[in-house]
């Protein structure tokens, strides 16, 4: 089985990493983690052949292992509760492959968008975009990416992507986004 | 608190029908004082650009503090003072009667009014003023306020302006406007694709300061109204907001925020050198200055969540000055340094509250609006101004610090917010 051979050329930490990764966000790949993995374990101690195409395959898992990341790098808006600025849970695989991404690309930058909802204050909320803003950036920083790739920016409660004066339309507005300025 | 509502709207004026605002008073005082202001006489062959005795009795009526009497219900129309007949006022249960003509002469017009006690049975006011062509509507403010000073003891505002910003629903133009405080004479001064937010006066009312977003960040800017200059003022490195101009002009107070660190600074406006105010971890913003001129209020978010400090420029101290509820933000202070206004969130919702400074009594302004904001106080303090949501628009509403006088200026389209009061043009 391809997916079996792959999963043994799995490095540690890379392994630990994209596990993490399907942990905490509920996608595609969480079938194939949780699943698969224990099968390889068992596989590997009876077919000693199949460590042969393990360099072969092991090019095949890079990419495959790019994609997941790249997928999890389409993930670029962040939200957050009311009046806070720390992250929640399940943005953080995301932000851990953006972080990723720009260790690996030392050229590549991003500006970080933070917004508010309509609720309080005008310049209050500018003040909380900005936070929530640093709050990306932190994360992004301690996850291997450069400040001189981040720059911040506030929007507060200028540009909601929502007109509604609801929950359901706060709940998106208060948010960072990741822009890409180069890759 | 007993709610009389006036009768919703008004006077339909040639001129208003292009205005973006219109006044409705939707609560007057229920002490108002009822006044009978009688059509003006005229002279001219054709009919006045400005009906101005209707602008008049527009203005009284708006402040919530007189309560008109509407032209169909007048016994008489009297223009001069040998006609006017107490007994019919005095059955009308009128309190005062205005009279007044207007003459045109070589260079413009001339405005001629007489304000009547029909209790006492006598003259208490006779004044003339004199205008140009264009300035027929100034005239009218004008009479207002002499007629409103008079009668109330409060110098009157109805000559002052607005600046707001208007957005349409995709947020992908922003408008900054100069209008009269009746919402009539809309002019646009800046137009941006970009966020307009946070305009604020000069104390001599020649130019505003405001923050736009055209670098894709925000930045201070001032625009002189009179020749439409503009120039980028602070600009610094993070997040440039909130101006605020010292009460005697010479010092900007501002926010700073390098690295999402809000702080409260202080700019001289002759030097350019900058003071920094606060130094906190936490949200430090939306200063203003008290009106001794060396304290500033501001928000912060060092208690967790936002309150409103006070702080002495002189020796960087600090003290809290709200403390009921957890949101509390904006603050403004009225000229008499006696009332703090902010916004106040009770039980889920954003309304506009009054603080009595010296008590620290706490006082809710308003209920029938939502999404409450950007309360600015009319110069001489009666009013306040504010951005609030109704029907999903965001429109002007304004209430008298007293709780007292409530009236709405709806928009025609998009919403209009970050409402500024002038101060009065000398």
């Amino acid at each position: 089985m391809q997916t079996t051979a792959l999963y043994k050329t799995l490095g540690l930490a890379f392994g630990a990493m994209l596990i993490s990764a399907c942990a905490s966000k509920g996608d595609v790949n969480e079938g194939a983690g949780s699943t698969v993995a224990p099968t390889a374990t068992e596989q590997q101690a009876e077919d000693t052949n199949a460590v042969e195409s393990a360099g072969v395959n092991g090019e095949a898992l890079e990419a495959e292992a790019n994609e997941a990341q790249a997928a999890l790098r389409e993930q670029t808006v962040f939200y957050f509760d009311f009046d806070q600025s720390t992250l929640k849970s399940e943005g953080k695989a995301a932000l851990m492959a953006h972080a990723a991404f720009l260790a690996a690309n030392p050229a590549a930058s991003v500006v970080l968008e933070g917004h508010a909802d309509e609720r309080g204050t005008v310049e209050y909320n500018l003040a909380l975009g900005e936070r929530r803003s640093m709050t990306v950036r932190r994360f992004l920083m301690a996850n291997g990416a450069n400040g001189s790739q981040l720059k911040v920016v506030s929007f507060g409660e200028e540009r909601p992507v929502m007109m509604g004066h609801d929950e359901g339309s706060y709940a998106k507005n208060r948010r960072v986004e990741v822009k890409y300025q180069s890759r | 608190m007993v709610k009389h509502s006036l009768i919703v709207l008004m006077w339909l004026f040639a001129s208003l029908s292009q205005a973006e605002l219109l006044i409705e008073v939707t609560q007057g005082k229920q002490s108002a004082i009822p006044v009978a202001v009688v059509p003006f006489s005229w002279n001219g062959s054709s009919a006045l650009p400005e009906d101005v005795s209707a602008i008049v009795t527009n203005d009284l009526a708006s402040s919530g503090y007189f309560r008109t009497l509407a032209t169909s219900n007048m016994i008489t129309q009297p223009h001069q003072l040998s006609e006017v007949i107490y007994a019919d006022w005095s059955r009308l249960k009128q309190d005062f009667v205005v009279i007044g003509s207007v003459e045109l002469q070589a260079d413009g017009y001339a405005v001629q009014f007489h304000v009547m006690d029909v209790h006492q049975q006598v003259e208490i006011l006779r004044h003339r003023v004199k205008g140009k062509a264009s300035q027929l509507r100034d005239l009218a403010h004008y009479i207002s306020d002499y007629i409103f000073k008079k009668l109330t003891g409060v110098p009157g505002v109805f000559s002052t302006k607005l600046i707001y910003v208007t957005t349409n629903r995709e947020r992908s133009r922003f408008n900054l406007n100069y209008a009269d405080a009746d919402g009539a004479r809309e002019q646009l001064i800046y137009s941006s694709k970009h966020p307009i937010i946070s305009p604020a006066w000069s104390p001599d009312a020649k130019k505003v300061a405001y923050v736009s977003f055209e670098n894709g960040r925000s930045e201070i800017f001032f625009q002189e109204l009179a020749t439409g200059k503009r120039e980028r003022v602070v600009a610094f490195d993070g997040s440039n907001s909130a101006p605020a101009f010292s009460p005697d002009g010479t010092q900007l107070a501002f926010v700073l925020s390098k690295l999402g660190n809000p702080d409260i600074y202080v700019m001289d406006l002759a030097t350019r050198k900058i003071e920094r105010m606060t130094n906190h971890y936490a949200i430090d913003t939306e200063p203003q200055w008290d009106v001794d001129g060396r304290h500033l209020f501001f928000t912060s978010s060092r208690a967790g969540g936002p309150q409103v400090y006070k702080l002495d420029t002189a020796n960087k101290e600090v003290v809290r000055v709200t403390f009921e509820g957890g949101y509390n933000a904006r603050a403004r202070i009225t000229a008499d340094g006696r009332k703090l206004v902010y916004v106040h969130k009770a039980n889920d919702r954003f309304h506009i509250a009054s603080q009595d400074v010296k008590s620290g009594l706490v006082h809710i302004l308003t209920s029938e609006t939502e999404l409450d904001e950007s309360p600015s106080v009319a110069p001489n303090g009666s009013m306040v101004i504010y951005a609030a949501s109704e029907a999903n628009r965001s429109i002007l509403a304004a209430v008298s610090v007293d709780g007292d006088v409530k009236f709405r200026l709806p928009s025609k389209y998009g919403d209009v917010r970050e409402p500024a009061w002038s101060p009065i043009f000398q």
